[in-house]
């Protein structure tokens, strides 16, 4: 009965913000395109041949990116915007008041968009074989499905990190800037730029105990077949999401204690 | 007379949007770690780059420090006056308030483009002067008067085109109404800045210098500081500046009578 009942408030979120998501697609589609950076990325890594030095083929390594790009595709969150948005206009309020978490009309929200965005990174991912056909490959079943999970992982760790950020905009108001702070560590350490393998060997271990590697090196080395621990990345990734969660309830029971609305 | 009016107006105009951001202090500190951590970031990628490989794309480290230096100040403009004020046209479209700006006794071009100012982004861009020195110093630059006014001219002329890029996607809001992720894409392809042109393989190298001169903005200044730049490449680049100024100009005047405002 109550599973049911759960089940139908998702599926009716879901079908509400995946129609909304439709309305948008050419702002979809421009998203998507705003994240080839990867590609720029691999034509300097293969251009230079510096990949010779940390030993990963040029085959090997345009999969890498373009894994790197499609894991980016699929974990890219900015709840922290829509709620900074909704809170500064007053909207949280009438959220509230529902019997329903707010933070899963948002997650409703991503899932919805990431649905709407799958057609345009298939498109991306289609002109980018075009231009290197030695790169296609296809994983196995197994290799795909644990792929799509470690993906998923990455994009709850990201949605839970940036959920109690925006949870300050209880206290702060103006949350986003340090959600742009944040933004910088995972730019330059999830391994979207350069792979993690290739970083010096005096920083590597450091890395590894953050959770910026899992976010987008370990999905993406998985995916396209390059060297890594499974077992410990997706152990990683469940690690972080334990820990992180409860910070969440924490910051979202105190936040809305502290909550004041606009105007009243 | 007109120029003391236009000046008068924008002492206003800092005055006002001076006073508003310094309500958010913390913001400001918050952008300035960012700013630094950004910094680092890159540098950090460069040393990876650099690693097993004295040279990239025929520049040296130092050499590549100068583009840093120089995309660090255009970034640091570009937040302190372009991101803030192009961003407002959206808004002004969207909501109809574009009548308003439309109706005052003042360029509308001069009131949206200058109307606010970051002040966060002096921070950063005191941070890329910090660096072109350092890097003047380590590549033993010797400063004289025609290499100065040489390496004025080709980074207002960077400036220049930077500024024609964000202003002409904005204006395309006109008919689009949405163009946040235009502007993602454009942060996107402007993150090639960071990364000499000749790293890249000639087929981008010919996209980033015809479609998008984002190889003028950054590398050709930085040629000059390294005393590499022939006069043609410079001379082009005044021309590509003032054609793209020219252009943005009129679009914004070609755009403006089909600006029927919101709700009518």
């Amino acid at each position: 009965m109550i599973s049911n009942l759960i089940n139908r408030k998702i599926f009716t979120l879901l079908k509400v913000q995946y129609s909304n998501m439709l309305e948008y697609r050419v702002e979809i589609a421009l998203w998507a395109i705003s994240g080839i950076i990867p590609f720029f990325m691999l034509n300097i890594w293969t251009n230079n041949n510096l990949n010779e030095s940390i030993n990963i083929s040029d085959i090997m390594l345009s999969r890498y990116f373009l894994c790197a790009f499609f894991v980016r595709q699929f974990s890219v969150v900015w709840v922290v915007f829509s709620f900074e948005e909704d809170s500064l206009m007053g909207k949280v309020s009438p959220y509230l008041i529902q019997p329903l978490n707010p933070f899963f009309r948002y997650f409703a929200q991503h899932i919805a968009e990431q649905i709407t965005r799958f057609p345009f990174a298939i498109i991306i991912a289609f002109f980018f074989f075009i231009f290197n056909p030695e790169s296609i490959w296809t994983p196995n079943l197994g290799i795909l499905l644990l792929s799509i999970l470690s993906t998923f992982l990455s994009f709850l760790i990201q949605f839970l990190i940036q959920s109690i950020i925006a949870c300050l905009c209880f206290w702060t108001e103006k949350a986003s800037s340090i959600e742009r702070l944040l933004f910088i560590p995972t730019l330059f350490l999830s391994g979207l730029l350069a792979p993690v393998v290739s970083f010096p060997a005096y920083v590597k271990p450091w890395i590894y105990l953050t959770p910026f590697p899992y976010l987008i090196d370990f999905p993406a080395n998985l995916l396209s077949g390059n060297e890594t621990n499974i077992s410990g990345g997706l152990g990683m990734q469940i690690l972080w999401i334990l820990l992180l969660f409860p910070l969440f309830k924490k910051i979202w029971s105190k936040g809305t204690k502290k909550y004041t609305a606009m105007g009243s | 007379m007109n120029s003391r009016k236009y000046l008068k107006v924008y002492k206003k105009f800092l005055h006002t949007s001076l006073a508003s951001e310094l309500e958010y202090k913390t913001n400001i500190l918050v952008d300035l770690i960012t700013a630094i951590l950004s910094l680092i970031g890159s540098i950090f990628l460069l040393t990876i780059f650099f690693q097993n490989n004295g040279y990239i794309g025929g520049w040296k480290f130092e050499q590549a420090l100068i583009i840093q230096a120089i995309y660090t100040i255009l970034n640091g403009i570009t937040n302190t006056w372009f991101n803030p004020n192009l961003t407002e046209i959206v808004k002004h479209i969207r909501e109809g308030t574009l009548d308003f700006v439309l109706l005052k006794p003042i360029d509308s071009q001069f009131f949206i483009s200058l109307k606010k100012i970051n002040p966060s982004g002096f921070l950063e861009i005191m941070l890329g002067f910090f660096l072109l020195f350092f890097c003047i110093r380590i590549n033993q630059i010797n400063l004289n008067l025609s290499f100065l006014t040489l390496s004025l001219i080709t980074i207002s002329c960077s400036i220049c085109i930077l500024y024609s890029l964000w202003f002409f996607i904005s204006t395309t809001t006109i008919w689009f109404v949405k163009t946040w992720n235009a502007i993602e894409v454009l942060r996107s392809f402007l993150y090639i800045g960071r990364f000499p042109l000749n790293s890249f393989s000639f087929s981008l190298r010919i996209f980033f210098s015809v479609f998008i001169p984002i190889a003028f903005i950054t590398t050709i200044p930085s040629e000059v500081f390294l005393g590499l730049s022939q006069l043609w490449k410079i001379l082009l680049e005044v021309i590509v500046a003032t054609v793209f100024l020219i252009t943005s100009r009129r679009f914004w005047l070609f755009a403006l009578k089909f600006y029927s405002s919101a709700s009518s």
